[in-house]
């Protein structure tokens, strides 16, 4: 599976690398893009010192643990969200028809290596964070499990967008207010958010288990709205429900599909 | 039977026979009848510009949701900063989430992310050729059909951000009727400013093949100096100041501020306009332009 899609990206890589400037170019302008919202948090610092209790680099840390996670996700798997458009041209049964999984095919579909540039960025930040902050060292090893999750959640959330395509052919729409929602929502500590708001990214949908849940550990604070201690931990398995349901909605939604003209 | 001769005229024709004549022509010289540029025809592109979008409601509607969510998200970081900062840039809270859904509902109508206009495609494929000979010049066709999107996509994408954030949060709305006439004064120019910097971003697409890199240009120009993301009005130092008086403020900050009041009324219209006046002016220069460049690109 994994050489399958290796070998997919990288035939992908090639035709990207066949025009070198355009593929520069692109890996410039996607770090401009991913650097805005950076510029969002760093102009709303300039106004003010604490934002709702969290100092500018804990706000720097949790926006570069979720990003690192997010930009991973968006480089590997968010070609998913093109499925609708598969689904539309009729492209979709080839993929049905080859001897690989669709998951994949339609995962590499299109990859796009410029995007590395993003993660770049983002671990960028996170390192300039842990830098900065003076951080007890006997709690750093749940950044890499905290990251780690981040990726399951998101690319969880991928495929359960890519799964709803089956239904809403007409409004794909309406899935970026999860995926790239999850990215504004977790850039960003929960607790500038309402309770409820953080009490669904919390027990609905498990966002507040990218970097909000693990990121308080990692800082040693309490959580603002009360949660027990235990909850920082809660991750990985959160991350590991995500995925099963994800899966077999995808598992779902490919039964479901009826090929186009029915 | 006897041959019948061949009259040079057939009397059921309304015109002579002659291949090279007809209606329409001067001797053996076709001449193109310039149509006056009569408000109905604009009048009726607006319309099918309307009508065009209005085909996809559904997706509309989609996008609405989406911009709605963000709507949301943005909303409680701008009550964070000014519970931490009353009274900044002269908003309060109420100010703040207004602007902050104002901003939402405009990313459809302005077209912040770019796009709306079909001329790239149309430049790549030659069908330009096309558009450049019709009796009515490019310009003010893409712009009549571009107030017609506007229109639709403002109904569709702007009214349901606005109404959920007024349920949610609670949003002002401008008292007394000069405030709603520079409002909408304020929103037809930032559309006209919107449709002249997208219309030379899509021009260039003549001269440059590729339109990706200009796009992406463009897009984090406008996302970031329209307002879009934060008021204009907290960038710091000479930056605020830059961004205040550049195009892109005259797409989201100006009509924003005009909403909520807190920019002088003329002041603001004189800047939208003195944008929208040299972007369509600097499109109509780049249009006869592409009329000796397009006979490469396209033929």
């Amino acid at each position: 599976m994994v050489r399958t899609y290796l070998l997919l990206a990288w035939t992908w890589t090639r035709a990207a690398a066949a025009y070198p400037a355009s593929f520069w170019l692109l890996v410039v302008f996607g770090c401009v893009t991913g650097a805005l919202d950076l510029a969002v948090i760093l102009v709303v610092f300039a106004n003010t010192t604490t934002l709702g209790g969290f100092s500018r680099d804990e706000v720097l840390f949790l926006y570069g643990a979720a990003n690192l996670a997010f930009t991973l996700c968006d480089l590997f798997v968010s070609n998913l969200d093109r499925i609708s458009q598969h689904i539309k041209a009729g492209t979709m049964d080839t993929f049905l028809i080859r001897p690989v999984s669709p998951w994949i095919q339609i995962a590499t579909d299109r990859f796009v290596p410029a995007r590395f540039g993003r993660v770049v960025l983002a671990g960028a930040v996170l390192g300039y964070a842990l830098g900065a902050l003076d951080l007890d060292g006997r709690r750093l090893w749940m950044i890499p499990v905290m990251v780690g999750t981040g990726i399951v959640i998101f690319t969880a959330l991928w495929t359960l967008a890519g799964a709803l395509q089956f239904l809403l052919t007409d409004a794909p729409e309406v899935t970026s207010a999860f995926t790239y929602g999850s990215q504004q929502l977790t850039q960003y500590p929960l607790n500038v958010y309402g309770r409820d708001l953080v009490r669904g990214a919390t027990y609905v949908l498990p966002l507040a288990f990218i970097n909000w849940q693990p990121g308080l550990y990692v800082l040693g604070r309490d959580d603002p709205f009360g949660t027990p201690g235990f909850m920082r931990f809660l991750g990985p398995a959160a991350a590991l429900v995500l995925a099963l349901l994800a899966g077999l909605a995808w598992r779902q939604g490919i039964r479901r599909y009826r090929s186009t003209g029915s | 039977m006897r041959p019948t001769r061949r009259t040079p005229d057939n009397p059921r024709l309304p015109f002579p026979a002659r291949p090279c004549t007809g209606p329409d022509t001067v001797g053996d010289h076709a001449r193109t009848e310039r149509r006056p540029h009569t408000i109905s025809l604009y009048a009726q592109l607006v319309r099918y510009g309307f009508r065009k979008h209005a085909t996809y409601l559904a997706g509309a509607l989609a996008g609405a949701f989406t911009n709605s969510v963000f709507g949301i998200l943005r909303a409680y970081i701008l009550i964070a900063l000014w519970q931490a900062r009353p009274g900044l840039a002269g908003y309060d809270v109420a100010d703040a989430i207004t602007f902050c859904f104002i901003t939402q509902a405009l990313i459809a109508p302005m077209q912040l992310f770019g796009g709306g206009l079909t001329i790239p495609e149309r430049i790549r494929s030659g069908d330009i050729a096309l558009d450049l000979v019709r009796p009515a010049p490019l310009q003010l066709w893409s712009l009549a059909e571009d107030l017609g999107r506007a229109a639709f996509l403002l109904l569709a994408r702007g009214l349901p951000p606005m109404l959920l954030g007024a349920v949610l949060f609670g949003i002002v709305t401008p008292t007394g009727v000069t405030r709603w006439a520079g409002f909408l004064a304020g929103l037809l120019l930032a559309v006209l400013t919107s449709f002249g910097w997208r219309y030379l971003v899509a021009l260039s697409v003549c001269w440059l093949v590729d339109d990706r890199g200009v796009s992406v240009v463009s897009m984090v120009l406008t996302t970031f100096f329209s307002g879009m993301m934060l008021p204009l009005t907290i960038f710091p130092g000479w930056l605020g100041e830059l961004a205040r008086a550049l195009p892109w403020a005259a797409m989201v900050q100006a009509p924003a501020d005009l909403y909520l009041g807190k920019a002088p009324l003329l002041d603001t219209l004189a800047l939208q306009a003195f944008w929208a006046a040299t972007l369509i002016g600097l499109g109509a220069a780049a249009t006869r332009a592409i009329r000796y460049k397009v006979v490469i690109q396209g033929g």
